[in-house]
């Protein structure tokens, strides 16, 4: 399946804003990381969809992923 | 004792008099100084029906207990008045230096009354006041005031607080400027102080706050400052990328808002995010007096150079009204500082403008040529240049997105609360936000409980922003919390590393005073329903705890958060029970005792 990878604040640095990624069936959000080199202990916000989620979170076909380390408020 | 300096200076403007008195401690003590004393002390001076642009409303500039010690971000003052805007006690807050100096120059408020029959402005330098002819910058912008009563003044260390000509020429939007780029932005305070024919206040101070307990202080300031650094928010985020990193987040999660409020997503918004900010335009970090965390941006653009636009900014003159150009953006939130003007207000009455054209309530002829269309970033520079200048259309924009729409009759599409423009969250998709917005003191505004933080940002903890559960609950402790902030003259963003425990030393530790956290939370309470009690005798009630039309009965329409709505009526319910006040949201004689009030 195909998802949408979009990269905020310091996980830019050495990565890259947005990518599409191939993924197995049945990829947790704790794969995406693995493959990104994050540990799950630096994710602060993790949205799928715009939705809160657990890096144990099973992923879908055409799912957009957007992961914050901890930043700021307005 | 530490803290406070223990003296008020009082300005008869038309009697060009005036007068030190000592701090009522006995007050203090319940209401502790800032935004807490200021509000008791305008709700007991003056009278509810006082015409809020008139002699007979009063300006208070307060510092806090802690403004100018060495508790970490002690830079805050609060000014306090009526709100020429809407009528409620205005409160409008700001950092920088001027507020610690006022300290250092020995006091903890001042106090203007009356109307100067020609323009002036205030001269302190410690004990020694002045008031003094302001006729040679009376219609200059805040830069250039700064710079010519600094230099009238003759010491570069002074401090200037100005307006510029939006609050000259009474705009319900116009800001009361400090240190060039920090605003007592909202709720029209900088007209209050144009009505009284003032123009700026220097001072110089060399004197310095003391410490009841500096031993306990000195252990009390290690552990919050290696709390904010160790915090992910102000330690990292704040300081590497200023509040806009939150354009983002915000945008990511599907409630941020687009064309005046229309769309909540923007597929674009990374074009003016803090990220881009800090790649392409950032020069340096500009912190406020003391500050550890150090949001504040300073950057170029377009050749010239000054503070950066933060979240709120980025927003309301970005994706709000359809624009990309971060240029075009710097160059109105310079535009703001420079001419005295909120952007936030300001940016959302171009925002409503924008829509009243598309809808065909305005009409081209009336433009004089100016575009006003959402996208169009020449056209909305130029807007925020009339607003100010009262030119044109202008003239009509100046009074607010409310006053402006309604004079349309189309008063639904400002996205205002109690007439005042709402910052850049859809409350629609992030529940705590809907109720906060909804009973904010001030009308629409974010700081007055921030529940993004908790709904959002998952700090102190996570809560499910579509979940009721806990809200009415949260949002109470938010309120009463920030209020405490505010009175004790720190920046409310400490509170992404810090929490009530940690208030309560470093007050304890500057004025030797004994607060448990109940009693310090007690005193955010008590301000928060003094503040209250004057907008009921002002006219407002339980209905006017609502939303703007479109927010209130439509779900959002497209993007992330798709479909979801608030459920203000439960969470208002369930608030006004948690605030001990009564169906019609009136406070209970029982809760003002049990208060004290
Ligand atoms: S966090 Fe930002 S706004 Fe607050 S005091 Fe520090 S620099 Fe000023």
């Amino acid at each position: 399946m195909r998802v949408t990878v979009k990269l905020f604040a310091t996980f830019r640095d050495g990565r890259f804003k947005v990518e599409e990624k191939n993924l197995s069936e049945d990829s947790q959000v704790l794969d995406v990381l693995q493959l990104l080199n994050i540990l799950p202990e630096e994710v602060a916000i993790c949205l799928v969809n715009g939705r809160d989620v657990k890096e144990q979170h099973v992923l879908n076909d055409g799912d957009t992923i957007a992961l914050f380390p901890p930043v700021g408020g307005g | 004792m530490g803290g406070y300096t223990g003296k008020i200076l009082r300005i008869n403007l038309a009697e060009g008099k005036t007068s030190t008195e000592p701090l009522n401690m006995e007050l203090a003590k319940k209401y502790l100084g800032g935004r807490g004393l200021a509000g008791k002390m305008f709700a007991d001076e003056v009278a509810s029906d006082v015409d809020a642009l008139s002699p007979g409303n009063k300006l208070f500039i307060a510092a806090g207990v802690l403004t100018g010690t060495n508790a970490p971000t002690p830079s805050r003052y609060m000014v306090v008045t009526k709100s020429p805007l809407n009528g409620v006690i205005a409160s409008s807050n700001s950092g920088g230096y001027w507020g610690a100096e006022l300290k250092f120059a020995g006091y903890d408020m001042l106090v203007l009354e009356g109307k100067s029959d020609h323009p002036v402005y205030i001269s302190i330098k410690d004990g020694e006041v002045e008031i003094k002819d302001a006729g040679k910058v009376w219609g200059k912008d805040v830069y250039e005031t700064t710079d010519a009563l600094k230099q009238e003044f003759g010491d570069d260390k002074a401090k200037v607080l100005a307006i510029g000509p939006a609050g000259e020429n009474l705009s319900l939007m116009a800001a009361i400027v400090n240190d060039l780029y920090r605003a007592a932005g909202r709720t029209g305070v900088g007209a209050v102080m144009g009505s009284k024919n003032l123009k700026g206040i220097v001072v110089r101070g060399t004197g310095k706050v003391e410490n009841a307990n500096p031993d306990q202080m000195k252990e009390v300031v290690a552990n919050s400052l290696r709390k904010i650094r160790e915090n992910g928010v102000t330690g990292q985020g704040l300081p590497t990328y200023g509040s806009a990193v939150l354009v983002n987040i915000i945008n990511e999660t599907g409630v941020y808002p687009v064309n005046n409020f229309q769309g909540s997503y923007d597929p674009e918004a990374d074009l003016i995010s803090g990220e881009t900010l800090t790649e392409k335009y950032l020069l340096k970090k500009h912190p406020c007096y003391r500050c550890p965390i150090a949001c504040g941006r300073y950057s170029k653009w377009d050749g010239k150079e000054g503070a950066g636009p933060e979240y709120e900014t980025a927003w309301v003159f970005g994706s709000d009204c359809g624009i990309h150009d971060f240029d075009a953006i710097h160059e109105a939130n310079d535009l703001c500082n420079k001419l005295g003007l909120d952007t936030i207000s300001v940016g959302g009455t171009i925002a409503a403008g924008m829509e009243l054209v598309q809808r065909g309530y305005i009409k081209p002829e009336e433009l004089d040529g100016t575009t006003l269309e959402f996208g169009n970033a020449k056209g909305m520079v130029e807007w925020v240049r009339k607003i100010a200048y009262v030119e044109g259309l202008g003239a009509k924009m100046a009074m607010g997105s409310y006053n402006l729409a309604e004079s349309y009759g189309a008063p639904e599409l400002s996205m205002s609360v109690k007439k005042q423009e709402l910052p850049a969250y859809d409350p629609r998709g992030i529940q705590g936000q809907a109720l906060s917005y909804a009973t904010s003191n001030r009308g629409g505004c974010h700081v007055r409980g921030y529940m993004i933080s908790p709904e959002i940002l998952g700090l102190p903890e996570k809560l499910d922003r579509n979940s009721l559960e806990g809200k009415a609950t949260w949002t109470k402790i938010f309120q009463d919390l920030t209020a405490v902030i505010d009175a004790v003259g720190l920046c409310l963003f400490s509170s992404f590393a810090l929490g009530l425990t940690d208030y309560t030393a470093l007050v304890n530790a500057v004025t030797g005073f004994n607060y448990t956290d109940e009693e310090l939370l007690a005193c955010g309470e008590r301000i928060w329903n003094v503040e209250r009690l004057h907008n009921l005798k002002v006219g407002y009630s339980a209905v006017d705890d609502t939303l703007p039309k479109r927010l209130l009965n439509d779900p959002i329409s497209s993007g992330p958060s798709k479909g979801q709505m608030h459920n203000l009526p439960e969470l208002l319910v369930q608030y006004y029970a948690e605030r001990g006040w009564d169906k019609a949201g009136v406070p209970t004689p029982e809760r003002l005792n049990m208060l004290g009030i």
